[in-house]
């Protein structure tokens, strides 16, 4: 006869308060996992959001340019998907007060990064085709009554000089959140007349747009992009394109924070729970310490049978918890709109989280009994009526 | 013969909440190896508490208790706990089996902490069993025994360790007529067959005759008779 025997035969002596506590576990170690699923899911959504574009900017300030020789060299890292760049160019139309972005852009990838913006393929054909074309917004469109084949001409302050372009395309945006208010054209343009009229000021681009492959290494391609180019006259500056994020983190934020906390008090209540089945069953059990006691055994001994009886309740209920946590979470991976997290799985952290969890519960669980059996003299636990 | 339990000058207090209660004072006992001795008395009068003392579950508040020439009140608590282990076996008025293990397990209960292997064990508990007239109820749970053959699983994991004493607290309390004296003739067995130095506490007058000789224990004091 074994002592696992024995703490085996313990738990089975009342099964259905050995079943319930079990249950009780498990429930709450599936609550903790979703909370914890919920809340990585938020942190890397956080990131991923914006994370799958990154923005590689002159590290002193957003104004100054960055040479177009980076473009082949950012391309080249690896886990970079796409690149693009755009330039600010400012510039007045009509009066001061008619404000919307206007950008030279390169006709090549800059929707193919921006997806979200869409234009149709006939629209964007020609756009490329011609030097001096431009896209708008729908909104601005709307805004200006613009056709396509307009002609826009605008007086550029940045860049001197009266710009003239031809509406080639209207783009839509995809999402409610899709800024449809910019103007676009050909970066080349402002290249090749920036060699002609102010020698210098050419090769130049505002910043760089980074596609990257998997948005869990934007920090990584991050951190190698502002390495290529440390030391040089113009150093970089790479974030993930997370405005949008920012200010939707500020709103959620406390909830997030709330679950985070709420993860952990449930932890506290399992705690309780067992705590409290252990406490009963020493309790129940006086008398038999107090024999055991009585033929020899030691502390030692009266430890290993409550502490393993504790641990015993507490991994299978963190067992069976942990098992159906991963049906659980895949379910409501199902239900959850796709793309309102990039990522919604048991990350290994919540899983270890888990696992320890259901260990200290179960140390913690016995540490009463324990002491309380420890502590009763024999002959008390003799007189010792429940 | 020689003197094998000797207690000297003996006195017990307990405290509860702050208040002495005096149970023992001034014992003085010698039991010698062989004997079969019992200690009777009326209710309260300290009989559990001087077997305790006997048996090294509890500690005197003063004088001394002496077993095989062992100064059991000068043990630390584990060294106790091994002593207890290897020279006492109890008897306890309610069996005080343990429920979730068989007649064999919980015999066996006191041979784990030897170094006998499995099947040493298993020799002992068997003779052990087959002694006290179980060994054809050895897979039983205690609550499919009758009062009378608990209380004999009991006797079985007193002896199986082949202990210097034997103290039984009133072993025949909760039992009918009938297995009573079936107790008390396993118990009569065990002191002339097996030469087993025996202490038991009872009530019963009857019980008292097996025995080679009485003590009385009155409000703490002992009343020795001849036997
Ligand atoms: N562990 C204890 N704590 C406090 N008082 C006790 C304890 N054990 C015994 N007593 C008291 O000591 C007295 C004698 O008890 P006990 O030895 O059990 O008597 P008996 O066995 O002769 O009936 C009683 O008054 C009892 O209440
Ligand atoms: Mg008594």
């Amino acid at each position: 006869m074994k002592v696992f025997k024995l703490i085996f035969k313990n738990i089975l002596r009342h099964k259905l308060r050995t079943i319930l506590t079990i249950i009780g576990i498990a429930v709450a170690v599936i609550a903790f996992g979703i909370l914890r699923t919920v809340y990585t899911a938020w942190n890397v959504g956080v990131d991923a959001a914006a994370a799958d574009r990154l923005i590689t900017r002159q590290a002193i300030s957003f104004i100054f340019p960055l040479p177009y020789s980076y473009k082949e060299k950012i391309a080249a890292l690896p886990g970079v998907s796409n690149l693009s760049f755009a330039t600010w160019f400012g510039g007045v139309y009509k009066d001061k007060s008619q404000f919307f972005a206007r950008m030279a852009v390169d006709d090549e990838t800059f929707f193919e990064v921006y997806p979200e913006f869409s234009l149709s393929d006939d629209e964007k054909a020609a756009f490329q085709k011609e030097r001096n074309s431009c896209v708008v917004g729908e909104s601005i469109a709307k805004q200006y009554n613009f056709k396509i084949g307009d002609l826009v001409t605008l007086e550029g302050d940045i860049y001197p000089g009266t710009w003239e372009f031809v509406i080639r395309g209207i783009y839509k945006p995809k999402f409610e959140n899709t800024d449809a208010t910019q103007m676009l054209f050909h970066w080349t343009y402002l290249d090749e007349r920036m060699k002609a009229e102010s020698p210098g000021r050419e090769g130049n681009v505002g910043w760089y747009i980074v596609k990257v492959e998997d948005p869990l290494q934007s920090a990584e391609i991050s951190t190698k992009i502002d390495a290529l180019f440390k030391n040089s006259l113009a150093e970089t500056k790479t974030e993930t394109e997370r405005a949008f994020t920012q200010g939707f983190i500020s709103s959620t934020g406390a909830i997030i924070t709330a679950m985070n906390i709420l993860s952990f008090v449930i932890v506290g209540i399992i705690m309780l729970v067992l705590g409290n089945t252990m406490i009963m069953s020493a309790r129940e059990r006086t008398r038999e310490y107090a024999v055991f006691k009585t033929l020899g055994f030691s502390a030692f001994h009266l430890t290993g049978l409550i502490l393993g009886e504790s641990l015993l309740i507490s991994a299978l209920g963190g067992g069976l918890g942990i098992f159906l946590t991963y049906p659980i979470i895949n379910g409501f991976a199902q239900v959850i709109p796709k793309g309102f997290f990039p990522v919604f799985q048991v990350e290994p952290i919540t899983l270890i989280l888990a696992i320890s969890a259901a260990l200290i519960i179960g140390v913690a669980a016995a540490i009463f009994p324990i002491q309380r059996a420890l502590t009763t003299k024999i002959v008390d636990g003799f007189r010792f009526v429940g | 013969m020689s003197v094998i339990i000797q207690v000297k000058n003996l006195a017990k207090s307990y405290w509860r909440n702050k208040i002495e209660i005096p149970v023992l004072q001034d014992i003085d006992l010698e039991v010698e190896e062989g004997e079969f001795l019992t200690l009777m008395g009326p209710s309260g009068s300290g009989k559990t508490t001087l077997l305790n003392l006997i048996a090294g579950i509890d500690k005197p508040s003063s004088g001394d208790v002496l077993v095989n020439g062992t100064d059991i009140g000068k043990l630390g608590e584990s060294l106790l706990a091994k002593w207890r282990s290897s020279n006492v076996g109890f008897v306890f008025q309610f069996y005080n089996l343990i429920p979730v293990l068989t007649a064999y397990e919980n015999v066996e209960l006191p041979l784990l902490l030897t170094k006998l292997s499995r099947s040493e064990r298993k020799k002992h508990v068997e003779m052990a069993l087959n002694i006290v007239g179980l060994g054809d109820r050895i897979h039983h749970y205690p609550k499919q025994l009758s009062g009378g053959q608990e209380q004999r699983v009991a006797i079985a994991r007193a002896i199986v360790t082949d202990p210097v004493i034997l103290v039984a607290d009133e072993p025949t309390g909760d039992l009918d007529k009938t297995s009573a004296d079936e107790i008390l003739t396993l118990m009569e067995r065990l002191n002339k067959e097996f030469k087993k130095t025996i202490v038991m506490v009872t009530h019963d007058p009857h019980a008292a005759e097996r025995a080679t000789r009485v003590v009385h224990l009155d409000k703490g004091d002992l009343v020795v008779e001849p036997s």
